[in-house]
Parts: C-alpha cells; structure tokens; sequence
C-alpha cells in the first residue's frame, strides 16, 4: 500500500543548522498494516509522515501509494490517498466554520468540488448518525463552529473527517499527545474502533512506549531518520518496553532517549 | 449647523456609504474570508473606474462598463494572487506593488489626466449621478443585493466552501485536498471585482475618474467592517448578516463622515479620521484582553509545544 524507498531529506542544507532528518528511509507497508511508530527526540517520525504527505519535496528517494509514484505530487493532490490527523487539534479542522462545513469539506476529498450546495440534506443525517458513534454529543452541534469545541472533540471531528472518504493510508501524527490522559483514551479507542472498521491502512506515531505496544500490528522504530527496529504480528505481541529499550540499544548503540516518551 | 443642513446632506451620504459599503464586501472577502490584508484594493479602486470611465465616454451602455470594471478589477486581484502565491511574495508586499502598478495602469487608462469628466453624457448613458438623490441610492442599493446574493450562493456550494476553509485553515484545507493557492488567487479577483466595481459606481456618483481615488479606500472598507461587525456580530453570526453589517457599516461611516465636515472640518483631515476609526477598532479588543480582561492565551498547541516544526520529528 505505501512504499517509501531510500528517503533523503536534509533541512536547512549548506548552512551550520543543515539536520539530515531522513537518511536513506525504507519502509513498505501491506495493505491492511496498522503501524505504531516509535524513536527519540529528532529520530525523523514525524519528517516521515510529513514526506508521505507532501508537505514538501525529498531530497532524493521514491514515495509509492498504493502502486502510484506520489514523489512529485502537490500536497493537495496527494490529499485524495490520504487520511490525516495532526498532533495539534487545531490543525485539522477550520475553528470558524460549522462542524457540518468541515466534515462536508471532508466528505469531498479527492472528488471534484462543484458549484452545487455544499451539504445536501441527506448528508446532515449521516454526519449526525457518525457523530452519535463519537458519543461526545456532537450529533445535536452540526451548526456549531468548531471552535468553540474542546481539544479532544476536535480530534475526534478530525478523526471522523480524516476517514469519511476512505483513505488508502490513514497518517495519525501523535494525534493524542495534546490531550488529557482521559480524552487520549478515548481518542485512541475510537482510532482502533475505526481502523478496525473500515481496515484502514494506518501509521499511528506515538511518544507512549505502552500505546505502540497495544495498538496495531506492527511497530516500528526510528534513529537518525532510519528504521532500525521493525517486528510485527505475534513476535511484537510478546514484547515488553523492556524489550523495546533493549532492541533500541542494540540497533542504535545508545541508550534510548526523549524528553517526552513515555515508558509505561 | 442646523438640523436640516443634516437631514438634507443625509442621501447624499447614504448614497455614498452605500458604493463604500459595496467596496468594504469586497474587502470582507480578502480581509475577514482569505485572512489577507490586500492593499490591492487602493489602486483596483481606481482601476474600476478609469475603465469604467472610458467605455462611458467611448459610449459603451453602462451595465457592460460596470461588468469590465469588475473583470478588470479582478484580474488586478489575480496579479497580486500570482505575486503572493507563485512567486512567493508575502502578501501585504505583493498588494502594495500591484497597487504601484496599478498607478501606472491607471493613468494610462485615464489617458494620462488626472481628471476625467463623464457627467457631460446625458443621463442616459451613466446609471446615476449625485444630482439625482433617489437613483443614487436605488442603483447601488440593487447591485448590493446582487451581490450578496450571489456571494451568498457562491460561498455555500461545494468549491465555495473551500475558499472559506482556505483562509480560515490552510493545513486543513491542503490535507482535505483543496488547492490553497488556487483558492486565494481566485479568492482575491473576486475581491478586487467587487472592489472595482464600487469604484465604476463612484466615477458615476462623483461625475469624474479621479486617478488619485481609492488612496486609502482599504482603511475606509476595514473601518466599514468594524463599525458593521460590532453590531452585526451581535444579531446573528452568519455570513448574510455579516455583509449586510458590512454594507451599513459603510453607511454609518459615510454619515459621520459628512456630519465632520458641516461642522466644518477640512476634507484634507479626515483621512486621519479614517485611520483613527481603524486604529481604535483594531487596539480595543486588543487593550481590553491584554490589559483589563483575564489572560486568556490563545493555545494554539496545547500540551506539548515544540519548536521547529517539521524538523524535530
């Protein structure tokens, strides 16, 4: 589904704060994966998603979705193969308009936008019946703006608009990692519920060691804007953070080491 | 002064208030829609009514002048769009060159005078002049409705909502597939049209193309938004409203405008006035957070903030 062959991408190249964030990066996932991403502060997690997206260009290397070579593609074009949640809920969603607007916006990825009504009728009963599954009473809001929701409603909205039209690959960039431990559960039970779902191919990167455990069934860990650990299916079940900081040492030769991961 | 100097300056200030309220939606649209502080608006003003004003005076019916004054102003809009989107420019830098050119451009539409009369046409040929109190309000009033009620249809279909999420969350809008720099090009002609258009109905109201209209007509729109949403805001918060808000904000300015000068303040001042208005619009809720109300930091991470963006994977 995703193939991401020898992804270079230096930023700041020529200068004393050039930082090789990709370094050769390699990965292949098989449709229906549930990645968890894991690594230290600068390991290139989030550079990773961000060439996936499109946000820019690599240096060098080819990024394949789905058999189509995306390497060139413009972020919003790329956007019709992509589901995508950022850390920061507010970046998901637009806080002046209704949560009807944003999820309609949503609802038309990837298709022509045409000069018709933006939302049609029918289309507010199924955003309410997807919203009741939130169970964050969202369902009776569809005219609120979603500003005036709370963090973990917005990532939640996100979530729902990330998968409204089926991506081919869902990006979930520490998608919990701004909220209260409370909320972060629920996002996360929801994240599950949904992939499960719609057997959304799915990189989840995650500060929390227990979570990329749990979640998903594969998991990976990035040094120096490498993978260097990849286990999955019932070899990454049997693992421990233990384990975890173990394989780290041992692919990376250092202790393993953040200012945020949460080991347990 | 007396009470009927007033009452009697009052249509010819609503009439005018009404082309400055045409002119402040589209301002609405860069400013408050976009989220761009488009300077362009000063000299597509002007541009509007040059070109207006030559196709009056080559003889070319009004309604198709007002129709290429748009078109004309929305091409100065699709100028600085390409400016701020293909080559980079920040926007407020790219407004202020194309508003430079469009000096040039203007004068070389005006046939180099600084002037040029079109009140010397029977009124047959302009839609409107000042002489005639009742048309001056109904003519502008009409195209208003026109208008919101074609932004109206636009900003609620399918693309149109995307010109929205456009100014109001670029990165949602690219990750939801919209083509952000398309929309902002596309976002700003309208803008400059309308913009431009209001200036072709000005030339008519004033009876001459003034090469040196539209100088600060971008504070003028932005004082109409404020003294509009103030109130507008408060009634109901939807996008109607809004520009209706708009339009009489522009109305209200203009009432003021012409109360300063019966009593007796030179024209030349009151571009201070304007500016001041603005200023004032622009720093109280500004004191008010910062100095009277509670702290309220606008998060935008919360939690974990980083710094570096995409670099700090």
């Amino acid at each position: 589904m995703l193939k991401i062959t020898n992804i270079v991408k230096t930023f700041n190249p020529g200068t004393v704060n050039a930082k090789t964030a990709l370094n050769g990066l390699n990965l292949e996932l098989k449709d229906g994966d549930f990645v968890t991403v894991i690594g230290g502060n600068g390991a290139g997690k989030s550079t990773m998603l961000n060439a996936i997206a499109g946000v820019w260009k690599p240096d060098e290397g080819k990024i394949e979705i789905g058999g189509v070579d995306v390497t060139n593609m413009p972020e919003h074009k790329r956007a019709k193969f992509l589901g995508r949640v950022f850390q920061d809920p507010m970046k998901g969603t637009a806080p002046d308009m209704e949560i009807a607007e944003n999820l309609s916006i949503a609802a038309r990825r990837g298709k022509k936008r045409k000069l018709v009504w933006g939302i049609k009728r029918s289309e507010r009963e199924e955003y309410k019946k997807l919203l009741a599954t939130l169970e964050l009473g969202l369902e009776d809001r569809l005219s609120s703006k979603v500003g005036l929701l709370s963090g973990g409603q917005r990532q939640a909205v996100t979530l729902l608009m990330a998968t409204l039209q089926k991506p081919k690959l869902l990006l979930l960039d520490e998608h919990t990692a701004a909220l209260d431990p409370k909320t972060a559960a629920k996002v996360l039970e929801l994240t599950d519920r949904i992939v499960n779902e719609n057997k959304l191919t799915t990189v989840m990167i995650t500060h929390n060691m227990r979570d990329a455990l749990t979640h998903g069934n594969r998991l990976i860990m990035m040094h120096e804007g490498r993978v260097v650990v990849d286990v999955e299916g019932e070899e990454k079940k049997k693992l421990t953070v233990e384990d975890l900081l173990g394989l780290f040492a041992k692919a990376s030769g250092k202790e393993f080491s953040s200012d945020r991961a949460m080991l347990s | 002064m007396s009470l009927t100097v007033f009452l009697n300056s009052l249509p010819g200030a609503v009439a005018q208030g009404l082309i400055w309220g045409l002119m402040a939606i589209g301002v609405y649209i860069s400013y408050k829609i976009l989220d761009i502080a488009d300077l362009t608006v000063d000299g597509s003003l002007c541009t509007g009514g040059c070109v207006c004003a030559i196709l009056l005076v080559n003889g070319v019916p009004a309604w198709i002048s007002l129709i290429i004054a748009f078109l004309a102003g929305a091409l100065t809009g699709v100028v600085t769009g390409f400016l701020h989107t293909a080559l980079g420019i920040p926007s407020i830098l790219a407004g202020i060159l194309t508003q430079l050119m469009l000096y040039s451009v203007n004068l070389l539409i005006n046939e180099g005078k600084a002037l040029r009369p079109v009140n010397r046409f029977s009124s047959k040929e302009i839609l409107f002049s000042s002489n005639d109190k009742l048309m001056s309000i109904v003519i502008p009033l009409a195209i208003i409705v026109m208008v919101i009620i074609g932004l109206w249809l636009f900003f609620y279909t399918e693309f149109g909502l995307t010109l929205k999420s456009t100014g109001d969350n670029p990165d949602m809008s690219r990750a939801q597939g919209v083509n952000v720099n398309f929309n902002k090009v596309l976002g700003l002609a309208i803008s400059n049209g309308i913009v431009a258009l209001a200036g072709s109905l000005w030339v008519q109201f004033k009876g001459a193309a003034d090469i040196n209209d539209g100088k600060g007509a971008i504070v003028v729109g932005l004082a109409a938004i404020f003294i509009g949403l103030s109130v507008s805001l408060k009634i109901k918060p939807n996008f109607v409203v809004s520009l209706i808000g708009v339009v009489c904000g522009g109305v209200v300015y203009y009432i003021i405008y012409n109360l300063v000068i019966l009593l007796g303040v030179k024209t030349d001042y009151l571009k201070m006035l304007s500016a001041v208005i603005v200023a004032l619009f622009l720093a109280v809720p500004y004191i008010k957070s910062e100095y009277f109300g509670k702290k309220k930091h606008i998060t935008k991470v919360s939690g974990n903030n980083r710094s570096g963006g995409n670099e700090n994977a």
